[in-house]
C-alpha cells in the first residue's frame, strides 16, 4: 500500500502486498482497516442521502423529490447509518485495530472468525443495498420495521430484514471474539484493573452485542414468517400483537444505542489523559460505569413505547430506569472533566473532538431525559425533537467519538502526520454545521413538526432553512476533514512512534505497528495511565 | 487468569479459549429461542383456552418419545467424550454413531408428525388454519416456528457430529486434542436443553 | 495447548444422570395428566428448569469448569428471566 523504502522496517501495512493479501488477511489491524474503508464509504453514501432529504425540506411542498422517494430515502439512510455504520463502527474499526494491542496480545482470540464476520458484514451490507434496487419498491418502513406496516408494505422488506439479520450476526461474532480475547489474552501482569479503559468499554459493548442481537434476529425472522407464511404473530387482524413486536425490537435496539455510544466513551477516555498528561480521574468508576450502563441499558427498552399503548405501570417502570442510566453516564462526564482539571492541556484535534463529544453528548443526554419522562415524551414523541435528540447522541456522540479516535490514532495506524491546521478548520466547519443542522429541530419538534414528513407547515420555514444551510455546512466540514486525512495518509510527514506522549501499550510500539504487534509480549507491572514526565500533576 | 498462550496462529486453539467461545455462542442461541419463548408466554397468557385446545391436536406420545430419544443421545455424546479422554477411540466413534442414529430417529418422528399436520391441512397459510380461532392460529404458528428452528439445530448438530466422527477416525481428534469434540457435545446438549422446554410447553399444555 | 487438565466424567455418572432425567420426564408427564390447575404450568416449568440445571452441571461439565464460566451461565439465565418479568410488567397490568 505505502511506498516502501529500504529504510522503513516492515509493518502490518507492507509486510505483504497486493489486494488479495488484504482480503484474506486474518491480521486484526488489517481487518479493522477493511471495516473502516467499508464503513466510511457507506457513511458518505448515507450522509448524501441525509443531505438530499434536507434539501427537499429547504422549502415547503415538493422541491426535489416525491413523498414516496423521501420515505425510501429516510429508510435507507436509517438502515445504513444504524446497522452498517454506527452499530459496528467503533468496535469493529478501532476495537479490531487496538484492542489486542492495548491488552498486549498479538491478535484476537479467533482471527479466522474475525475475518469471517467481516465478510458476513459485507454480505449484509450488500443485501441492504440490493433491497433498494431489486424489483419492487425500495423499503419505506423506516429503519424500525414496525408492524403491521412492515408486514403489509409491498416493498422489499424481506430482503432488508435479511440484511439486518446478517449484519446482526456479524456483530454477534465480533462481540464473542472480543469477550474471549479480553478474558484469555491479556498480557502477563495485566489484571482487569490494569486494563486501559477503551478495552473496558469494548468488553461491556461486546456483552450487549452478544446477548441483545439474537433477540432482534429472531424477531426479524418472525416478521419474515409473517410476510411469507401469514402466521400473524404481530398482525392484529390475525390476533397478533403489534406492541409485542415493539417490545422485541427495542429489547435489542435500545441496548444497541449503548453498542454505539460505549466504545465512543471509551475512545474519549483514552484521549483526555493523553492530552492532559495526567492519569484519568476515577479509573475504577469509569470502568464499572461502562458495565453499569450496559446492564441498566438492557432494561429500559420500553421508553420507546410510551405512546404505543403500554400499561401505566410499565411506563412508570421504564421511565424510572431510564433516569437511572443517566447516573453512570454523568459519572463519566464528570470524570473526563476532572481528568483535564489541573493537567497540562494540549488542545490538539483529537482533544477538540473529544471536548465537542462531551458538549454534544450532554445536550443529547439532557434531551434524552425529556423523552424519558412520560409526560413530556407524549408531547414530543414522533416529532423532530426525537430526531434531533438521537442525532446529538449518535452523530454527536458516536460520530464525534469516531472522529476523535481517527485523529488520535491516525499517526499510529499509518505512521504519517496529518495537517493539524486543516484538522482544526475541518472541526470548526463540522461543529458549526452540526449545531445549525440539528438544534433548530429541537425547537421545531416542540412546536409540533412531525418526523418523517417530506412536507411542512410554512410556519417552520425559518427553522427548516437554517437546518438545510447547516446540513450543507456540515457536509463541507466532513469533506474537509476526510480529504485532510486521505491526503496525508499518502503524503504526510513521517510520524514518530508516540507523537502525543501517550502511555498505553499502542504507543510503545513502532508506527505503523509491526505484523504481530509485539516482538516480545510485554509484562505489565502497573496501571495503564501512569505518566512519568516532570510536569505531571497528581 | 490464563496467559499461557499468545500464539493466535498455532494449529490448535487453546482449550479454555475455544470452550469459552462456544459457551458464548450458546448464549446467543439461548436468546434466539428466548425471543420465541417471550412471544409464546405473551400469546399464551392472552389465549390460554385456544392454546389448550390446539395442543390436544399434537401427539404427546411422539413428543415424549422424542424427549427420551434426545435425552439418551445427550448421554451417548457425553459418554463419547469420556471415551476419547480415556483414549478408547473405537468406543468414542461407536457412541457418536449411536447419537447420530438417535438424531435420525428424532427427525423421522418429526417427519411423521409434520406429515400428519399437513394431511389435516394444519400448516401456516392453509385454508383450514385460516378459519381457526386466533389463539389456535398463533399456537400452530409458534409450534411450527419453534420446532422448525429446533429441527434445524438438530440437523446442524448432526452435521457437526459427523465431522467429529470423521476427525476421530483420521486421528485429528484424539486424547490430546478434543476441543472440537467438546464443543460439538456442548452444542448437542443445547439442542437437548431447548427440547426440554419445548416438550412441556407445546405438547403437555392443559 | 492440549486438554490434559480436563475433568473426565465417568460412564457410570453419565448413566445415572440419564436415569434421573428420565424419571423427571416421567414426573412431568404425570403431573400434567393429574390436572393440578394453575400449578400445572409452574410445576412443568420448574421440572424443566431442574432438568436444565442437571444437563448443564453434568453433561455440559459446568460443575468442573472455572468460576468465570459458571458465573456467565448463571448471569445469562438471570438476565433472560428479568427480561421476561419486565415484559410482563406491561402485559400483566394491561
Amino acid at each position: 500500500m505505502n511506498n516502501q523504502t529500504t529504510t522503513t522496517p516492515l509493518n502490518f501495512l507492507n509486510h505483504q502486498t497486493g489486494l488479495w493479501s488484504w482480503l484474506t488477511s486474518t491480521d486484526h489491524k488489517r481487518i479493522g482497516l477493511l471495516y473502516m474503508y467499508s464503513i466510511v464509504t457507506f457513511f458518505l453514501v448515507a450522509a448524501v442521502l441525509g443531505l438530499l432529504m434536507k434539501i427537499e425540506k429547504s422549502a415547503p411542498g415538493e422541491t426535489i423529490m416525491t413523498a414516496q422517494t423521501y420515505n425510501a430515502l429516510f429508510t435507507l439512510h436509517g438502515i445504513i447509518m444504524i446497522f452498517i455504520v454506527v452499530i459496528p463502527g467503533l468496535a469493529a474499526v478501532f476495537g479490531n485495530i487496538f484492542l489486542p494491542i492495548m491488552i498486549g496480545a498479538k491478535d484476537v482470540a479467533f482471527p479466522k472468525l474475525n475475518l469471517f464476520s467481516f465478510y458476513l458484514f459485507l454480505t449484509g451490507a450488500g443485501l441492504g443495498l440490493y433491497s433498494q434496487f431489486a424489483n419492487g419498491h425500495s423499503p419505506d418502513t423506516g429503519w424500525t420495521f414496525y408492524v403491521p406496516y412492515s408486514a403489509e408494505a409491498s416493498s422489499n422488506v424481506v430482503i432488508a430484514l435479511t440484511a439486518a439479520f446478517t449484519l446482526g450476526f456479524a456483530s454477534i461474532l465480533t462481540g464473542l471474539n472480543f469477550i474471549v480475547t479480553i478474558h484469555t489474552m491479556r498480557a502477563p501482569g495485566m489484571s482487569w484493573f490494569r486494563m486501559p479503559l477503551f478495552p473496558w468499554s469494548l468488553y461491556a459493548t461486546a456483552w450487549i452485542q452478544l446477548l441483545a442481537t439474537p433477540v432482534v434476529g429472531i424477531t426479524l425472522l418472525m416478521v419474515i414468517a409473517e410476510r411469507t407464511l401469514h402466521v400473524g404473530f404481530f398482525d392484529p387482524k390475525l390476533g397478533g400483537d403489534p406492541v409485542l413486536y415493539q417490545h422485541l425490537f427495542w429489547i435489542y435496539s435500545h441496548p444497541a444505542v449503548y453498542v454505539m455510544i460505549l466504545p465512543a466513551m471509551g475512545v474519549v477516555t483514552e484521549i483526555f489523559p493523553t492530552f492532559s498528561q495526567k492519569p484519568v480521574f476515577g479509573y475504577v468508576p469509569i470502568a464499572l460505569s461502562s458495565l453499569a450502563i450496559a446492564l441498566v441499558g438492557y432494561f429500559v427498552w420500553g421508553h420507546h413505547m410510551f405512546t404505543s399503548g403500554m400499561s401505566y405501570e410499565s411506563r412508570w417502570f421504564f421511565s424510572l430506569l431510564t433516569f437511572l442510566v443517566a447516573i453512570p453516564s454523568a459519572i463519566k462526564v464528570f470524570n473526563w472533566l476532572s481528568t483535564m482539571y489541573g493537567g497540562s492541556v494540549d488542545l490538539q484535534p483529537p482533544l477538540l473532538y473529544a471536548i465537542s463529544f462531551i458538549f454534544l453528548f450532554t445536550i443529547g443526554g439532557f434531551t434524552g431525559l425529556t423523552l424519558g419522562s412520560v409526560a413530556t415524551d407524549i408531547q414530543v414523541h414522533n416529532t423532530d425533537f426525537v430526531v434531533a435528540h438521537f442525532h446529538y447522541i449518535i452523530f454527536g456522540g458516536m460520530g464525534f467519538g469516531f472522529f476523535a479516535g481517527i485523529h488520535y490514532w491516525f499517526p499510529k495506524i499509518y505512521g504519517k502526520l496529518y495537517s493539524i491546521r486543516w484538522a482544526n478548520i475541518g472541526w470548526g466547519i463540522l461543529f458549526t454545521g452540526f449545531n445549525l443542522l440539528y438544534f433548530p429541530m429541537f425547537i421545531m419538534g416542540i412546536q409540533g413538526m412531525p418526523r418523517r414528513y417530506f412536507d411542512y407547515d410554512p410556519k417552520f420555514q425559518l427553522g427548516q432553512t437554517i437546518s438545510t444551510i447547516g446540513a450543507i455546512i456540515l457536509f463541507t466540514g466532513l469533506i474537509t476533514m476526510i480529504s485532510n486525512l486521505i491526503y496525508h495518509a499518502y503524503k504526510g510527514a513521517t510520524a514518530p512512534a508516540n507523537p502525543w506522549h501517550g502511555v498505553t501499550l499502542e504507543w510503545q510500539i513502532p508506527s505503523p505497528p509491526p505484523h504481530e504487534n509485539f516482538d516480545e509480549i510485554p509484562v505489565i507491572t502497573r496501571g495503564p495511565y501512569v505518566f512519568d514526565n516532570p510536569h505531571t500533576t497528581k | 487468569m490464563s496467559t499461557t498462550n499468545h500464539t493466535a496462529h498455532s494449529e490448535y486453539i487453546d482449550s479454555d479459549t475455544g470452550k469459552m467461545g462456544m459457551w458464548l455462542f450458546l448464549f446467543t442461541e439461548l436468546f434466539l429461542f428466548g425471543g420465541l419463548f417471550i412471544v409464546y408466554a405473551v400469546m399464551r397468557s392472552k389465549y390460554g383456552e385456544d392454546f389448550h385446545h390446539a395442543a390436544t391436536e399434537l401427539n404427546a406420545f411422539i413428543g415424549a418419545t422424542n424427549t427420551v430419544v434426545l435425552l439418551v443421545s445427550s448421554m451417548t455424546v457425553a459418554m463419547s467424550l469420556t471415551a476419547i479422554q480415556k483414549n478408547q477411540t473405537g468406543l468414542a466413534m461407536g457412541l457418536i454413531f449411536i447419537t447420530l442414529l438417535l438424531a435420525g430417529v428424532f427427525m423421522m418422528n418429526k417427519y411423521f408428525e409434520y406429515g400428519h399436520k399437513f394431511e389435516l391441512h394444519l400448516y401456516p397459510g392453509s385454508e383450514v388454519m385460516h378459519n381457526l380461532p386466533h389463539g389456535e392460529i398463533m399456537f400452530f404458528g409458534l409450534y411450527f416456528l419453534m420446532t422448525g428452528l429446533h429441527l434445524f439445530h438438530v440437523l446442524v448438530g448432526g452435521i457437526l457430529l459427523t465431522i467429529i466422527l470423521l476427525k476421530i477416525k483420521s486421528g485429528k481428534i484424539n486424547q490430546e486434542h478434543f476441543l472440537l469434540h467438546e464443543n460439538g457435545a456442548l452444542y448437542w446438549h443445547l439442542v437437548d436443553l431447548i427440547w426440554i422446554f419445548l416438550f412441556p410447553l407445546l405438547y403437555l399444555i392443559t | 495447548m492440549n486438554n490434559h487438565d480436563s475433568h473426565i466424567t465417568s460412564y457410570a455418572l453419565n448413566f445415572k444422570v440419564l436415569l434421573v432425567l428420565l424419571i423427571l420426564t416421567t414426573i412431568t408427564i404425570l403431573v400434567i395428566k393429574l390436572h393440578l390447575g394453575a400449578f400445572t404450568v409452574a410445576m412443568a416449568l420448574t421440572l424443566a428448569s431442574v432438568k436444565t440445571a442437571i444437563v448443564l452441571t453434568y453433561f455440559m461439565h459446568l460443575k468442573f469448569e472455572n468460576l468465570i464460566l459458571r458465573l456467565m451461565v448463571g448471569g445469562v439465565f438471570l438476565l433472560f428471566a428479568i427480561i421476561i418479568v419486565i415484559t410482563f410488567i406491561d402485559y400483566y397490568f394491561r
